[in-house]
Order: structure tokens, then C-alpha cells, then sequence
């Protein structure tokens, strides 16, 4: 096998870890360079995968098991990523609301984000307020991403936020909220800095944001 | 197999929209339609605009029972929402829809079910996270059932749903979910079990084929209730199809019936 950059970056789409794992083994002992495979295959990968879920081409078991991938190959990459820098877009703070169990809009931000190249800090789910201005003192992150899925946690959102200002911590952070039930009007009357409708809108008005 | 018809639900852009213009003919239109489908309860959701639950839950409850005698089966976590809109539902048994064993919401939404003498959706769910396993989600069902009981609810008015995930994230949800429910009715004779179904195909292209094959593999294992679209004629001709299957339905007189009508897509 030609154990190129390609090879890895195809198989983390296709969701074959073993093969995405022996493919980065390969290619180590080829002696690609780390960083590029770290790079252009698999945060590559992901962030075709998260365009390709975008558009509707994949579905989400395809964008699991191709992050499953990723992680598994990531695993393997690591020990030689050791200092090299691995360099970070931005940091953001995600988490579902107080009150709120639903995680797979919250991972599906998470995996896009860090397919993206941002450094990810996931608070869980059922995040209380407290939680989230503790994290943003804590983590100094660019980005506080709160999603939700039913409407009476919405709530939990307005909440956190106020928190946020209580804390002095508004100022330092940009929020950005989504969820099936949220609209662009609600977040405007709740003082978030964006509304994403889905995370892809949610990684690229990210992006823009730190143009 | 009793159908509670889900289409009027504010999560639907259609029906917020209609909510938001207060356009009672939109949600009428839906009403009738359903209840000409074979619905035996309408579900009625009017939550997507934080704070205002009661009060369109209320519009709601009004507006259906003007085109409809089918009972309602009132949609809200929010005891407040249920507790302003119950007392203008005609139809009785009314259902709710739905209690957990969340503290709060579990007390307030019993209170609610014992005045009314409703029939109540159950979920199991408790304070946590999602229970994911057969076993948790028998545990939960156990809790909620013997809760129930003991507050004097019979066991003929409670509906447990053992809640599926979707397959898309969580492949062994719907094995978990269909064990689940042989084990619930068979510990709980007399007892039903009940699911929505657009949970378990999030995620999955061809939706409705999903949904209708775990609805079909549900009703194989016992469960007797489902919250589902019945103007979805290929999803209503499968129950009808697989009532006969079961030996649910009488030298398959529903199904021909069904069948002589106009209701059963091959």
C-alpha cells in the first residue's frame, strides 16, 4: 500500500478506522511528516466530511464513524506530534443547556468545530450556568456555543448568558446558541452574538467571526 | 393498537406558523384530517414560544375540539401548560403527555392526572442522563409503573414509553428499545407500552421506511400504542397489516375492512 496523506484522508471519510490506523502507521514509517498527516489527512478529512453532512451527500452514522476514525487514528499520531505545535484556530466552550440531555446537535457542532481546527473544550450536557462562566474564566475560550432541544430549556440559555454578564464575562466571549426550537429571534431577544441554524452555519459564521 | 396523531405539534413549521397567526382553520384542517385517518387521540403541542405555553396549549385544546370529538391528548413537560388547558378539554379520558420521574414534573403532573382521571404517557427518564440499556430502561419503567399505581392511577390508563435514540448515533438503541418493551408488558399485565417513532430514523435517509419497520418490530414484541402521522397511508396500512400478522385482528376483518375502503397501500 502507498501509505500517502490521501490514503489516511480517504479512509478517515470512509469511516474504516483499522484501515485509517494501519494507513497513518504506514505512512509514519515512510516518514511523512507528523504534522502534515495530523494537517491534511485528518483534520482534512473531517472537514469534508462535515461539508459532505452539510449538504446532505452524507448522513449522520456516516459522520460518527468517520469521527470514530479520526480518533482512532488520532491516537496512534499522537506520540509523535509531541512538540511540534499543533496550531489552533481558536478555542470555544460548547455545551447543552441546563436541563438539557440531547447531545448529538452539541457533538455534531464539536466534531464540524474541531474539523475545523478549533480546540474544543465540550462541557456535557445538563451544563448549569455556573458551569459555563467558570469555563470561560477558566479556558479563556473566543467562543461560548450552548445548544438546546426543547423549548423549556431554551430558558437555560437567557439564564446563562445573564450569568455571563453577572460574572463581568459577556464582554470577553462570543456567544453563539442553536437547537431545533431556537429562531434568529429568540437569540436576538436573549442577547446571543449569533444564531447558527445548523452547525456548519454555526463553524463558518465561527470562522468569519475571527476574520 | 391505539393511534394518538402527532401532526399538531409547534415543533412542525407549519403548525408554529399557524400558532403565531393564531390561524385556528391551518390547525382545524390538520384536526380533521387526522381524525378521518383512524387517529383515536389528537396530540396537541403548542411549545416553541417560551412562556406563552399556556395559553396556546388553551387556543389549541379550543380550536380542535370545534371540528373534532376525538379526546385530546395534551402534549407539555410544563404542568402549568397542562394544568391551564385541562379543564376546557370536553372529551374524556383525556391523556397527558407526557410525566417522567424528574421530581417536579413527576408530582405536579400526577396531580394533574389524578384530578382528571387522565390517561398518562410515561416516560422513562429520570433525572439523569438517557437510560440507554434494555435493563435501565425497564428499571425506570418499574419505578414509574409502581408510582403510578400507588397514587391510584390504574395500570389500563398508563402508556410507558421506553424512549428510542436514534440509530444514528446509538446503533443498539433499537434492540435495547424492543426488549425493553416485551420485558415491560410482560411484567406489568394489563399495562401498555407506547413510542413516538421520528426519534429512531434522525439522521438515516428514508425515514419513514425506518420508522415503520421498528414500529412494525415493536408491535411484534407487544407494544400497543403509537404516537404517529396516520395520514402517512403506507404507515397505517403496515399496522393494519401487521395486526393481522400478530393475530391481533379476527380472521383479518380490520384489515379486509381497511382493504374494501381505500386505506391499504400495497
Amino acid at each position: 500500500m502507498t501509505a500517502t496523506i490521501e490514503t489516511v484522508k480517504d479512509w478517515v471519510i470512509r469511516g474504516k478506522k483499522n484501515e485509517a490506523v494501519a494507513a497513518v502507521r504506514a505512512a509514519l514509517a515512510a516518514g511523512v511528516d507528523p504534522a502534515a498527516l495530523m494537517k491534511d489527512g485528518l483534520i482534512a478529512a473531517m472537514s469534508v466530511v462535515g461539508q459532505k453532512y452539510s449538504s446532505g451527500e452524507f448522513f449522520l452514522p456516516q459522520m460518527m464513524i468517520a469521527a470514530r476514525a479520526m480518533t482512532e487514528a488520532v491516537g496512534v499520531l499522537k506520540p509523535h506530534l509531541v512538540g511540534v505545535a499543533a496550531e489552533k484556530k481558536g478555542k470555544a466552550v460548547v455545551g447543552t443547556v441546563a436541563g438539557d440531555f440531547h447531545d448529538i446537535g452539541k457533538n455534531i457542532v464539536k466534531m464540524m468545530l474541531e474539523g475545523a481546527g478549533y480546540e474544543v473544550v465540550d462541557l456535557g450536557v445538563d451544563v448549569a450556568p455556573e458551569k459555563f462562566v467558570a469555563a470561560v474564566q477558566g479556558e479563556a475560550p473566543r467562543f461560548v456555543l450552548m445548544s438546546a432541544l426543547i423549548t423549556l430549556t431554551m430558558e437555560s440559555m437567557r439564564r446563562t448568558i445573564a450569568a455571563l454578564h453577572d460574572a463581568g464575562m459577556r464582554g470577553k466571549v462570543v456567544v453563539g446558541v442553536g437547537g431545533a426550537p431556537l429562531t434568529q429571534k429568540f437569540a436576538d431577544e436573549i442577547g446571543a452574538d449569533f444564531y447558527g441554524e445548523d452547525a456548519y452555519a454555526c463553524v463558518e459564521t465561527c470562522n468569519r467571526m475571527l476574520q | 393498537m391505539l393511534i394518538v396523531a402527532e401532526r399538531i405539534n409547534a415543533s412542525r413549521k407549519a403548525v408554529r406558523a399557524a400558532l403565531e397567526a393564531q390561524d385556528a382553520a391551518a390547525i382545524q384542517q390538520e384536526a380533521r384530517a387526522q381524525a378521518a385517518a383512524g387517529a383515536h387521540y389528537i396530540d396537541v403541542n403548542g411549545g416553541t414560544f417560551p412562556g406563552r405555553e399556556p395559553e396556546l396549549l388553551s387556543w389549541l385544546v379550543d380550536v380542535v375540539q370545534e371540528v373534532t370529538d376525538r379526546p385530546l391528548c395534551l402534549d407539555s413537560p410544563d404542568a402549568q401548560a397542562l394544568a391551564a388547558a385541562l379543564p376546557r378539554v370536553k372529551a374524556r379520558p383525556v391523556m397527558l403527555n407526557s410525566i417522567n420521574l424528574e421530581r417536579e414534573r413527576f408530582d405536579r403532573i400526577l396531580a394533574l392526572a389524578v384530578e382528571y382521571r387522565a390517561k398518562v404517557i410515561a416516560l422513562c427518564q429520570g433525572e439523569g442522563v438517557p437510560a440507554s440499556s434494555a435493563a435501565q430502561k425497564v428499571e425506570l419503567a418499574s419505578e414509574l409503573v409502581e408510582r403510578l399505581t400507588r397514587a391510584g392511577l390504574p395500570l389500563d390508563d398508563l402508556y410507558v414509553d421506553p424512549l428510542v435514540f436514534p440509530l444514528g448515533t446509538d446503533p443498539e438503541s433499537g434492540v435495547a428499545t424492543l426488549e425493553a418493551i416485551e420485558r415491560i408488558m410482560r411484567g406489568f399485565p394489563g399495562v401498555h407500552t407506547i413510542c413516538g417513532l421520528t426519534n429512531v430514523s434522525h439522521g438515516l435517509p428514508a425515514r419513514k421506511l425506518v420508522n415503520r419497520t421498528f414500529l412494525v418490530a415493536a408491535m411484534g414484541r407487544g407494544m400497543d400504542a403509537a404516537i404517529v402521522d396516520p395520514t402517512d397511508a403506507q404507515l397505517m396500512s403496515a399496522i393494519q397489516a401487521a395486526e393481522a400478522v400478530l393475530g391481533r385482528d379476527e380472521y383479518c376483518m380490520g384489515f379486509i375492512e381497511a382493504f374494501r375502503d381505500g386505506r391499504i397501500v400495497a
